[in-house]
């Protein structure tokens, strides 16, 4: 076992892993941040995407030990304290881009990172970001429609497929 | 996945150190290396980081012009970093898997796994690119002997890979869309001295050149240069998503839109 220290979400968090100890599995079971989430554990669906050092990765696919001394984002500290939702998962809502929620997180996860460097993307560029996060509900229309509606473009025009 | 020991040296001298451990294996992104484990098909006693090591990562410009990328430097930083100097192989770069497994996996990872759909080892060898490890220099027609098969002895470490910037290159993907690897990948650089033309995804011995048309596209850099030219499907991979007669004929289809996309 060895000790790894790291800031999730802004608060200083610390704990003892083994070498095969995930990042996600450090997330879930020893901070108890449930939030993210394992859908194929096979780096496929980007489920677990969270962020290292202010860049998307599969948790499911870190070590806990890689990430040692860095900064962690997860879904947990995308609202505000009292709850209020960010503007992205406002649109999320809005848009109606969950049905289940299981996908959810990676996919705000990854559309965060997506508007952080592109604050105005085109809908094929939207796509073309998502293709690691897999939605088996949606049909990923609504998703899409939210994330370019969080970055203040007018979605009113963008028909179903 | 078994347990191992983890390790994250800052020096290439004491990754290398701690490689010398029985059953120790340098990690990369772990992009392919941590999959390959939880399946068990990999049972490291030790794994060695290389991703702490400053020296092993970024862009540079080599005295010769050539474009040097470290070892452990990530497919998002090559994607951006390298697009000034070497566009084709930056647009490679940002075409490999998705946003996250770019931002985590090496170039050095890809090289050292060569898988045979991977779309790095087709670039090293169609730009003739040297591959530089902890104790040598490697040339890449000397380096990829087939499937999931390299020159690199155990314990070495790709620390740098150096490309030559061709006139003009670049690179075809049929992408596989499930597994986003290439079903077949064709990279194609013209140099002063002549053109290259380098196949993944599709043979059964892994990335090779596909000599035939590199002849004809040297006399005349255009599509219809290899119009009389076939592939033959022996030896192509065959599976439910594509026969080798198929991947055949790829090869073909895509090394034409390399030209035409080129000049
Ligand atoms: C969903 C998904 C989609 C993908 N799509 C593509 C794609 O379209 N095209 C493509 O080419 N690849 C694709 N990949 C593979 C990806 O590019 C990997 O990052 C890459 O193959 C391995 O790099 P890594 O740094 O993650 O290596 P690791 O997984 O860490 O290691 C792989 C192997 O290389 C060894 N190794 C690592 N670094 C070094 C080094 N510097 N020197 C010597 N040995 C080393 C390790 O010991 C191991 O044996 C995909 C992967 C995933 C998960
Ligand atoms: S759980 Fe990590 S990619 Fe699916
Ligand atoms: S909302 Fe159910 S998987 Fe996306």
């Amino acid at each position: 076992m060895a000790k790894v220290s790291m800031t999730v979400n802004g608060k200083t968090v610390s704990g003892e892993v083994e070498g095969r100890t995930l990042l996600v599995d450090f997330l879930r079971s020893d901070l108890r941040l449930t939030g993210t989430h394992v859908g194929c554990d096979t780096s496929q669906c980007g489920a677990c995407t969270v962020h290292v050092d202010g860049i998307a990765v599969k948790s499911c696919t870190m070590l806990a030990a890689e990430a040692d001394g860095a900064h962690v984002a997860t879904i947990e500290g995308q609202a505000a304290a009292d709850g209020t939702l960010n503007a992205l998962q406002q649109a999320f809502q809005d848009h109606h881009g969950l049905q289940c929620g299981f996908c959810t997180p990676g996919m705000v996860m990854a559309a965060a990172d997506l508007l952080k460097n592109n604050p105005k993307p085109s809908e094929a560029e939207v796509r073309h970001h998502l293709e690691g996060n897999i939605c088996r509900c949606t049909g990923y229309h609504n998703i899409v429609k939210a994330i370019m509606a969080a970055s203040g473009q007018d979605v009113s025009q963008i028909a179903a497929e | 996945m078994y347990n191992f020991d983890f390790e994250k040296p800052s020096t290439v001298a004491d990754a290398v150190a701690a490689l010398a451990t029985e059953e120790a294996q340098p990690l990369g992104g772990g992009q392919t290396l941590l999959p390959t484990m939880k399946q068990r098909l990999a049972s490291p006693s030790k794994l060695v980081s290389l991703t702490g090591i400053a020296e092993m990562k970024g862009v540079c410009k080599g005295d010769d012009g050539s474009v040097c990328i470290g070892g452990a430097t990530n497919h998002a930083t090559v994607a951006s970093e390298a697009a000034s100097q070497y566009p084709a192989l930056a647009a490679l770069a940002g075409g490999i898997g998705d946003p996250a497994v770019r931002n985590r996996g090496t170039i050095g990872g890809s090289l050292a796994n060569n898988d045979p759909a991977a779309c790095y080892p087709s670039a090293a060898l169609a730009s003739g690119a040297t591959i530089v490890t902890n104790s040598r220099q490697i040339a890449a027609d000397d380096y990829f002997q087939g499937m999931f098969t390299t020159a690199l002895e155990e314990g070495e470490i790709i620390t740098e890979v150096r490309f030559p910037v061709p006139e003009v290159a670049n690179y075809q993907k049929f992408e596989q869309p499930a597994s986003r690897f290439a079903l077949v990948g064709v990279y194609v650089a013209k140099y002063a001295d002549g053109v290259r033309v380098a196949v993944t995804g599709a043979s059964e011995s892994g990335v090779f050149r596909w000599t035939e048309a590199e002849a004809a596209l040297s006399g005349n850099f255009s599509a219809d240069a290899i119009d009389g030219l076939s592939v033959s499907a022996d030896g192509m991979i065959g599976d439910l998503h594509g026969t080798g007669a198929y991947r055949a004929h790829l090869v073909k289809v895509l090394t034409k839109r390399a030209v035409a996309a080129a000049s």
